[in-house]
């Protein structure tokens, strides 16, 4: 600590130059944590779905075609089979196309296979009960300042009615909340009654998007979703039956590989950051050559001034970087109030700040290494007579 | 008085790509604890090189140099640095304060190397200030001060850690006559009162006159020796 005001004033001795360089790592790890926040939220997409006993069975040939709801008794009398529902995706806007949320027809007994969406029984029994009833997500009630009895209003994108009109009114019966309150991001749903779709809409009757089902036993999956697949096996309609874990990675591999899209972008930015701050610290440190020559007159080791240099380039990347992370928090937080769930992310919790400090350090550790390695190989003489 | 730095048969030589410069030869001198001595001689004489090798900022190509007891020209580079820190006071000639510090800070630089607590520093470096006669300059930057008070704060860096020797480089080059007056007395008066042995370079026949001492160097040789009752 009785080194961090040298470290600070030499870091600032040419105060344009510092402040333009802590601009652009600012805004490399702005960038940074935007970009962390989309890939950890696909990732998490892909990998924390509690019901690790469901089995999602979409058409084998790509999981936008329709599925017969003939299927459904068979699938019932498979063995290992304990319950199973159906749901189509809807695709329609509220308002406005900006105001994205998934909403999906579903059997009446849906919610019965996703128990860490919690549920009163009497807004079950009201769903079931009710032609034109509709289920959200507590997060999108909010945003949109919906409560039980309102009517919500959706343009079908997909989906017109018989009558050829492309609005479809839902009568909201329920409020969902997700158990677990890191998954608020699973309450930006709005489900209805598959009955009512099915009866009012002008094509594709009788078929489901896709089916999902609980097996009695997880060990029993593989075997049931063999089993399940050979049903529809040579027919119109070949399924294919596969972990719900899988089925979102597979969902969202639709979109590319966010991880290395996002890896090749982050690793072009701090390329060049490190060209750019590497070449200001090397500047910095040569025109400070004389008084690095004065600390080791008076006693500094090789090895401190090494340190020192180090320490400075590491505090201007951590300085820089911990501005824009903190940036980036506050972005992100505006951006999913303002969208939900249209643009997926996470927020910039621990684990990014941790990845981008790790990252700071190590920027900072690579910038420094040359100008470091200059101060400390220096010959006191030399530079004191200006060679 | 006893020998604090005893030279023997001390060079240096340089290498300039295929040439070899030899600076010092095979300079004998032994200089008493509390002894204020001026170095003088012509352009390229070695005077400076003679310093740096006494400060432990060079090594030398042969001979020894022992300084307090200990052969500094046998010490690593780490240990050499240490043995600076706790053994010697640099003052040059353009000062080499750091500008963006405050002149407390610069003279606290040396004891950033030391185990003093914060207080202790500030403390101390006000004392070396007070000695100097600059305690209401303390918080101001080089760049503030004149060059006699840029010297006055170098000199005050140099004696913060109360070490047995002082090596200046020309150390009233730079400075008007007033200033160097000031600058030569003030060096006299650490040698005198505070027992300080110090070796000073010096063009100026003028500044040497404060020394009990010259030495005359000419082509890497010691030539003449004079005592001299100090001005």
């Amino acid at each position: 600590m009785k080194y961090l005001q040298l470290i600070w004033t030499a870091m600032f001795r040419s105060k344009t130059r510092t402040i333009f360089t802590l601009l652009s790592v600012l805004a490399a790890f702005l960038l940074f944590g935007l970009l962390d926040s989309v890939r950890s939220a696909f990732a998490n997409a892909a990998t924390s779905v509690a019901g690790v006993d469901r089995l999602m069975t979409v058409s084998k040939i790509s999981f936008t075609l329709s599925l017969p709801k003939s299927l459904l008794p068979r699938i019932e009398a498979l063995p290992g089979v304990a319950k199973v529902t159906y749901a189509n995706w809807f695709g329609g806007i509220y308002q406005d196309p900006k105001n994205f949320f998934p909403n999906e027809a579903v059997a009446d007994n849906f919610f019965d296979l996703y128990p860490e969406w919690r549920l009163s029984q009497a807004e079950r029994t009201a769903f079931g009960n009710t032609r034109t009833g509709a289920v959200v997500g507590e997060s999108l009630a909010k945003k949109f300042h919906w409560k039980l009895g309102d009517k919500i209003p959706l343009q079908a994108t997909i989906y017109p009615q018989k009558n050829g009109g492309n609005n479809w009114t839902f009568d909201l019966v329920g409020i969902y909340r997700a158990a677990d309150p890191k998954r608020k991001s699973e309450e930006n749903l709005l489900f209805f009654n598959w009955d009512y779709f099915d009866e009012a809409r002008a094509f594709g009757n009788g078929n489901v998007g896709w089916y999902v089902l609980k097996v009695t036993d997880r060990k029993l999956a593989q075997q049931v979703a063999q089993a399940l697949d050979a049903l529809s096996t040579n027919s119109d309609h070949e399924t294919k039956t596969q972990t719900e874990q899988a089925f979102n990675a597979a969902f969202v591999g639709q979109y590319g590989d966010i991880g290395l899209i996002v890896g090749a972008i982050m690793g072009a930015v701090f390329f060049t950051l490190i060209l750019l701050t590497g070449n200001t610290m090397a500047q910095a440190v040569r025109e400070r050559i004389p008084e690095l020559a004065v600390l080791k007159t008076i006693g500094f080791s090789n090895h401190s001034v090494l340190g020192l240099v180090l320490a400075e380039s590491v505090l201007l990347i951590l300085l820089g970087g911990a501005i824009g992370l903190v940036l980036a928090g506050v972005v992100v937080d505006a951006v999913r109030a303002a969208v939900g769930t249209a643009v997926p992310m996470t927020r910039v919790g621990a684990a990014i700040w941790l990845r981008g400090v790790g990252l700071m350090i190590l920027i900072g550790l690579i910038v420094g290494a040359l100008p470091a390695r200059r101060g400390m190989r220096l010959r006191i003489v030399d530079a004191l007579a200006g060679r | 008085m006893s020998a604090l730095v005893e030279i023997r048969s001390l060079s240096k030589i340089y290498e300039r790509g295929k040439q070899r410069i030899e600076v010092l030869h095979h300079v004998q001198l032994d200089i008493e604890q509390g002894d204020f001595m001026a170095l003088m001689g012509p352009s390229g004489s070695g005077k400076t090189t003679l310093l740096n090798l006494i400060g432990g900022l060079d090594s030398p190509t042969d001979g020894s140099i022992t300084v307090g007891g200990q052969r500094i020209d046998r010490l690593s580079e780490g240990t050499l640095a240490k043995w600076r820190a706790s053994n010697v006071g640099f003052v040059f000639q353009f000062y080499n304060l750091l500008p963006m510090l405050s002149a407390r800070k610069n003279v606290e630089l040396p004891l950033l190397l030391t185990r003093l607590s914060a207080a202790q520093r500030k403390r101390n470096a006000a004392v070396a200030l007070e000695l100097v006669g600059l305690t209401d300059r303390a918080a101001h930057k080089p760049g503030e001060l004149s060059g006699g008070q840029q010297q006055r704060v170098a000199i005050a860096r140099a004696i913060v850690s109360d070490p047995t020797l002082l090596v200046c480089d020309e150390p009233t080059g730079d400075l008007d006559r007033q200033s160097a007056v000031d600058v030569l007395t003030l060096l006299q008066q650490l040698n005198r009162d505070h027992g300080k042995t110090i070796i000073m370079v010096t063009h100026d026949p003028k500044a040497a006159e404060y020394a009990r001492h010259t030495l005359q160097l000419d082509k890497g040789s010691l030539v003449e020796q004079t005592e001299q009752a100090p001005a």
